[in-house]
């Protein structure tokens, strides 16, 4: 598997996800910087971390116009895989790849510490190795991870079973004590309807080493792996 | 042309910065604060451009459709 980690001037998370996806065997990666205009050769996109363009006017926004989107948007269209990790997640929300927003945490605290998430269902190329309701423990940090999106648009995601991580408690209960930014019905990462975009608050990239407290983030790129592996990916 | 953008939460949308700063309000004694909601001002010096494109400026970059509400003044 070819993985592209892209690059956008104010990205902090993608030498953790180089790290990350090199870990793995017969997965080779590389850095992409924002002004690029192809992705092709790639089996697999990574949007990284950070604070694209210091988070000016919207975290995201300025992003979305890099030229490299261009590219994501194409490899999008043809059903690549393709994974938001924080400020990844806002960039796809901005450019209209996933549904809703990421708004400014409800106790306006930047969090940075471990949560646990319980993983909704395995239907998707990001939790496919990953039984529905287990608990994942995953770094999150952010200041504006709120999710927000229009009622409609909330029923539509549960219906559609594209909410794929939501913050719960050790029992995993989804409850409001085990929400740490306020997001509505306590989501941490959705994919799109045609399940090839998966964008999530928590950083599973800074989850697979021990030396860093958790490696359950592994299991989501293993999921990753084993779906471009079996050469899925044409059948989505 | 000079053009101000004014850029607000949509009503639905819980503004947690307008919330605090309604509290530090009461706090420093102006009671019968009933709502504060936080917003940006965005002024434009720009040529050659329709209103509509303006207008679509203000959906696809300047605001986001999914949480703000924009208003486009036309100064000078």
């Amino acid at each position: 598997m070819h993985c592209a980690v892209l690059q956008f001037p104010g990205s902090n998370g993608d030498i953790d996800a180089l790290g990350a996806l090199r870990s793995f065997q017969n997965v080779t990666a590389e850095l992409v910087w924002h002004q690029e205009k192809s992705l092709e050769s790639f089996d697999f996109i990574l949007l990284p971390g950070g604070f694209s363009y210091g988070d000016y006017l919207r975290c995201g926004a300025i992003a979305r116009f890099s030229p490299i989107m261009h590219a994501v948007q194409k490899a999008a269209a043809s059903g690549t895989l393709i994974l938001g990790i924080c400020n990844g997640f806002q960039i796809l929300c901005e450019a209209g790849l996933l549904p809703g927003t990421l708004i400014r945490n409800r106790n306006l605290l930047f969090r940075c510490e471990e949560r646990l998430v319980r993983v909704e269902t395995s239907d998707s190329p990001f939790t496919k190795k990953i039984s529905s309701g287990s608990l994942l423990h995953l770094p999150i940090a952010h200041g504006e991870g709120c999710y927000f999106a229009r009622e409609e648009t909330l029923q539509e995601l549960h219906d559609k079973d594209q909410i794929l991580l939501r913050y719960a408690t050790s029992k995993g209960e989804i409850t409001k004590a085990a929400n740490p930014n306020g997001s509505c019905k306590n989501i941490a990462g959705i994919c799109n309807l045609e399940r090839n975009i998966f964008g999530l608050m928590p950083h599973p990239e800074r989850a697979c080493e021990e030396l860093l407290g958790s490696t359950d983030g592994r299991i989501i790129f293993e999921s990753i792996l084993d779906h471009v592996h079996s050469g899925a990916r044409s059948s989505l | 042309m000079k053009v101000r953008v004014t850029i607000m939460p949509q009503a639905a949308v819980l503004d947690p910065a307008g919330v605090a700063t309604a509290h530090a309000l009461e706090h420093m004694g102006l009671h019968g604060v009933r709502s504060v909601r936080i917003g940006k001002s965005i002024e434009l010096d720009i040529e050659g451009v329709t209103e509509e494109e303006l207008h679509q400026a203000c959906r696809d970059l300047l605001s986001n459709p999914v949480m703000e509400d924009y208003r486009l003044e036309v100064l000078s």
